[in-house]
């Protein structure tokens, strides 16, 4: 049945429609010329599992899986801000305690002031944006390198929590709503649900853009490649949902603990919204533009200034959720929140999805898998039992591991001409 | 030489504070003839094209679009009249494709959506027009271009916009001999549709391959503006170097007697 629809694509496109082989061996092709995309990311991902399950059975768990997400959740979030700077050539090292000032502003908001939590995020929010427009200000119109400004962020912002916390005190947060980001789960049947409207949500995105192809006559993708991404999704989705549903709790009849947790359905929908603003808006074209090469964008009547102010305000302000989301974890804002290596697994966690640091090359999906794979890190890492200093060399090697990929695939891609 | 030039200047005088780089400079362009706009360097060409697109605002004198007097303040003025520029360097994204880069700035939408499909359309019907063949597919990366295929794409990208007058900046300065001859077929049937096109070149073969007219500048002042069928090889060369040719250009004694010296950045020979 798909076949004779590949056949009738023929005549209306100008070269004959690609097959399922065209489209492997293209992508094959590409991988060769060094475009890895995320395949460094899935491979690391499969291979430590792998190495952890062996060593530490229990990695394999229900429990142990619910904690990846709740492990890598704030890192991945700050990652998918850091993308917008990474792919402009910049990058921002103070992302994370930007986050943690965002998060001693929410703490600060909601138990000291004792406003209600809608105020401490709207608040916390509106800390990261003007982070961002600061930052973005001195890079754009300054013309200060975002290396020195967002370094210089590093140290001030740090100091700025200080501040906040009364000199190192730490306040908890009791507020169940922002508490329950990190800590309530989703009804195994309302997860069911929102995995059943995910996957035909991109299935009809998928197929309407297959069959608008079709009938004005481009070249599409093989109906079978089609089908495969879309039944892909649904498979991953629904394992994931299978096994976070299960009972997690070690006796069931004191407190239940099944569903997935309130974050992963967050984190999926920033993964949809700003996939969506970066590969289908006139904006997000503008984002790869100016990271590609600036002065065309320039020559093209892209307004460079603007374009790079705005992916500073987007990382500070996916900086401020991450804190939120990191206060959630801890109930309670120190002034480590955001601190320590935080920085370092969200930059590690964009380059090791495939975002590369010479900019004009990322997409958000990076964020997420980059995060899988330093949320894996982490947690495997904690079940062996590692001395801490061990565990900084080990995150340090891997981090340079993925810079150096994507700085091998970038010199292999120089020489065969592709990126 | 019949009907009213597309473009037309008069009397354009350019100074950079002491430093007068174009004078009293005369230059017209003609729907369907290629012009060749040659000088050594430091004449002045990329300075008049500046001038033209917007980027530079000209001391004095006229521009006459389509017969009608126009004021060209900046480069959005000069686009919406319909004059492109394709700049020799640094006009395309290596991390786009070719769709993507055609249509960079000035991209189709349907609501906050971009239109894909209508882009990848009207970007295969104008390289259709152009009888384009080398590419092989409109979502390509730049980066996988090679340099004739690279320029074919940033002229495209200029006639896109249904423009009447393109101005090409050394467009085969970089390419081989096939790419060369790739490229200047292109600005032929550029100039066959019925568009007015103007080359800066330093190659005297691709002139007179391809130039209907040829506009010399010495020194920021436009000596000739001849047709090429009226003009020798050497000629031109001895315009560009020495400013004049038997009775071309300027007349021997007012020639090099009125230069001041400081307004001569370019070396001579």
């Amino acid at each position: 049945m798909t076949t004779t629809v590949v056949q009738q694509e023929g005549p209306a496109a100008v070269t004959p429609a690609p097959t399922v082989g065209d489209h492997v061996r293209s992508y094959v092709a590409r991988v060769r010329g060094g475009d890895l995309g995320s395949l460094p990311a899935v491979i690391g991902l499969v291979v430590l599992c792998l190495v952890f399950a062996i060593v530490r059975p229990v990695f394999f768990s229900a429990a142990n899986f619910a904690n990846l997400f709740t492990q890598g959740a704030a890192v991945t979030v700050i990652a998918m801000g850091l993308i917008f700077v990474l792919l402009l050539g910049e990058i921002d090292l103070s992302a994370g305690f930007a986050s943690g000032v965002c998060a001693a502003i929410l703490a600060n908001v909601v138990t000291v002031l004792g406003y209600p939590w809608y105020v401490a995020v709207l608040a916390a929010l509106a800390t990261g944006v003007v982070i961002g427009l600061t930052l973005g200000f001195l890079v754009a119109k300054v013309g200060i390198p975002s290396f020195v400004v967002t370094l210089a962020g590093f140290l001030a912002f740090q100091g700025v929590v200080l501040l906040l916390m009364k000199e190192g005190t730490n306040i908890s947060i009791s507020d169940g709503v922002i508490v329950g980001i990190e800590n309530d789960r989703i009804p195994p049947a309302i997860g069911w649900l929102l995995a059943a409207v995910a996957v035909l949500g991109y299935a009809a995105a998928q197929l309407l853009r297959h069959r608008n192809r079709v009938t004005r006559g481009l070249i599409t993708d093989p109906v079978v490649v089609v089908l495969a991404r879309i039944a892909g999704l649904a498979v991953l989705i629904g394992l994931a949902v299978l096994v976070l549903n299960q009972e997690r709790s070690i006796n069931p009849l004191i407190t239940s603990n099944k569903g997935m947790p309130v974050v992963v359905p967050i984190i999926g929908v920033l993964l949809v919204f700003w996939t969506f603003v970066l590969n289908r808006t006139a904006y997000g074209r503008h984002l790869y533009a100016v990271g590609g090469n600036q002065e065309a964008a320039r020559r093209a009547g892209i307004n460079v200034d603007r374009i790079k102010i705005s992916a500073f305000v987007i990382c500070s302000a996916m900086a401020a959720i991450g804190g939120i989301i990191a206060a959630s974890k801890d109930r309670s804002v120190d002034p480590n929140t955001g601190g320590s290596n935080v920085l370092l697994y969200a930059v590690g966690a964009a380059v090791i999805g495939g975002t590369s640091l010479f900019g004009g090359k990322g997409r958000m999906i990076n964020a997420v898998l980059g995060g899988a794979v330093v949320a894996v890190i982490i947690n495997g890492m904690g079940l062996l039992d590692l001395s801490s200093g061990l565990k900084y060399i080990f995150t340090g090697l891997v981090l340079l591991l993925a810079a150096g990929v994507d700085a091998l695939s970038r010199r292999r891609s120089a020489a065969t001409g592709t990126r | 030489m019949s009907a009213t030039p597309l473009l037309e200047l008069r009397g354009i005088d350019k100074s950079f504070g002491p430093v007068q780089v174009l004078r009293d400079v005369a230059l017209s362009a003609h729907p369907g003839e290629v012009t060749a706009l040659v000088g050594d360097n430091g004449a002045g060409k990329s300075t008049l094209v500046k001038c033209i697109s917007g980027i530079y605002p000209t001391d004095a004198g006229e521009f006459l679009f389509e017969g009608r007097p126009v004021h060209i303040n900046n480069p959005r003025d000069a686009a919406a009249l319909g004059i492109e520029v394709v700049y020799q360097d640094l006009a395309l994204c290596d991390n786009l494709d070719i769709v993507q880069n055609m249509f960079l700035g000035r991209e189709k939408r349907s609501g906050i959506v971009l239109d894909e499909p209508t882009m990848e359309q009207m970007a295969a019907e104008t390289l259709a027009g152009l009888s384009v063949r080398t590419v092989k597919s409109l979502r390509q990366h730049v980066s996988s271009l090679s340099g004739g295929q690279r320029q074919t794409v940033a002229i495209a990208k200029a006639v896109l916009w249904n423009s009447k007058l393109v101005i090409l900046d050394e467009p085969t300065a970089a390419l081989g001999v096939a790419q060369t001859a790739q490229v200047l077929e292109l600005v032929r049937r550029l100039a066959d549709k019925g568009l007015a096109v103007v080359l800066i070149s330093h190659n005297m073969n691709d002139v007179f391959a391809v130039s209907d007219r040829i506009a010399a500048l010495y020194l920021g002042q436009m000596v000739a503006q001849v047709k090429t069928t009226d003009i020798t090889h050497s000629q031109v060369v001895e315009l560009i170097t020495a400013g004049r040719s038997g009775n071309l250009g300027l007349r021997a004694e007012s020639g090099n007697g009125s230069e001041p010296a400081d307004a001569t950045p370019g070396a001579l020979r």
